[in-house]
């Protein structure tokens, strides 16, 4: 004889909990900005997956690169601690005007570069201070409390110095003119970027 | 204390069990038309023939007609082919799009079949004047998404590198066999140009 299966009563609020957990869904946290890893590689992260800043820093050390190892040099210091001064100033601040700065930057930035622009030292110089300035100063009105910032920031600046390092060196060294005519050709690709993205911000996204 | 009419609950508790753990995978942000970044954007160009023949073309044609139209034609290319995107993105209407591009690979593959050579500025010119048809098309049939930046970088890159296929086919140039087969895919260019025209027209 087959025997029929019971059920203890104090389970019976069981299939409505579960229904409860099936029709009230939690906010999905999808793009957690914290790598898990502490704040100065927070920092690094949010850099190389930020292409609205990576790809300016990315556009000025090919720049300087293109000029000279003089000129890499002066941008691979004078972009990092410009961008934690930036930083710094922003920790205070309001953050504004990102997709504007990001247009000009890839405009700017990208437009020298594949024009091949003989940009003087002081010029570069300026370029350099203004883009780590300008874009420390967002990535600091966009972080949380001072004393995470305090650690996320040196990992901005730090990713930056690493950047800077490798393509103005990588540019530096080239002999080959189709290699240098490749790197002007990335720089008409950031100012096209710029383009479509202006495009998109005209248009409100 | 047991209850015999319970089996009731007992479906239900294995029911709501595997909702539960029977999750889909979340398609957050993928749909049909939208710029949902870096991938999406790379897909975009090489999605239709007519583009990738005209992207080719371009690098074709640089490479017969050598230094310094080989890196002139593929950085104007791209600059130009954004103000075409960002004038769609702004609703500026250009009529004969579609027309446009066709004339596009009729217009590059035959420059490739007889290997014109005009003057830089011409050659740039001609392509440049593409270039807006290819970049309204693909900036018309987009609507908003989640990163547009990442989708226009994907979007540049996957061009550029179709003038890179293009460029380096090109470089069979040096041999007189490589001149040959390049004509010839030339015409094949132009054939598939008047195809596409033909489709436009009818």
């Amino acid at each position: 004889m087959k025997r029929r299966m019971t059920i203890p009563t104090r389970w019976f609020p069981v299939p409505a909990i579960l229904l409860a957990a099936i029709l009230l869904p939690a906010q999905a946290q999808a793009h957690l900005n914290p790598t898990g890893l502490g704040p100065v590689y927070d920092g690094v992260g949010h850099f190389l997956l930020t292409p609205e800043d990576f790809i300016p820093v990315l556009a000025l050390a090919l720049l300087a690169g293109q000029r000279g190892a003089a000129y890499g040099r002066r941008a691979l210091f004078v972009l990092p601690v410009a961008w934690l001064l930036g930083g710094i100033a922003g920790l205070t601040g309001t953050m504004a005007g990102s997709t504007a700065l990001a247009c000009t930057s890839f405009l700017l930035l990208g437009g020298l570069l594949a024009a091949d622009v003989k940009v003087s030292l002081r010029v570069l110089t300026g370029l350099a201070a203004l883009v780590g300035l300008s874009h420390g100063y967002l990535n600091g009105a966009a972080l949380g409390p001072p004393e995470y910032a305090a650690l996320v920031l040196p990992g901005l600046a730090g990713a930056v110095f690493v950047l800077v390092a490798i393509a103005a060196a990588s540019v530096v060294r080239l002999r080959q003119q189709w290699a240098r005519i490749a790197v002007r050709v990335v720089g008409s690709w950031i100012v096209a970027s710029g383009l479509l993205f202006l495009g998109w911000a005209a248009r409100g996204g | 204390m047991r209850f015999s009419s319970a089996p009731i609950y007992g479906r239900c508790a294995l029911l709501s069990l595997v909702l539960l753990f029977h999750a889909q995978v979340a398609h957050a942000h993928v749909q049909a038309g939208e710029a949902v970044g870096l991938l999406s954007g790379l897909k975009h160009p090489v999605s239709g023939l007519d583009h990738v023949i005209a992207m080719i073309a371009v690098g074709l044609w640089g490479a017969q007609l050598g230094v310094p139209a080989i890196w002139v034609l593929p950085v104007a290319f791209p600059m130009v082919m954004a103000l075409g995107g960002m004038l769609a993105l702004l609703g500026v209407p250009l009529p004969g799009i579609e027309a446009g591009i066709a004339a596009s690979a009729i217009v590059l593959g035959a420059a490739v079949m007889m290997e014109l050579r005009p003057p830089l500025a011409v050659a740039a010119v001609v392509v440049g004047f593409f270039a807006i048809f290819h970049g309204y098309a693909h900036g018309s049939e987009l609507h908003g998404g989640e990163s547009a930046l990442l989708y226009s970088i994907g979007f540049v890159i996957a061009t550029g590198c179709l003038h890179g296929v293009g460029i380096t086919i090109g470089t069979v140039h040096r041999w007189h066999w490589g001149q040959r087969a390049l004509r010839v895919a030339g015409a094949a260019i132009t054939v598939a140009g008047v195809f596409f025209m033909w489709t436009v027209l009818a």
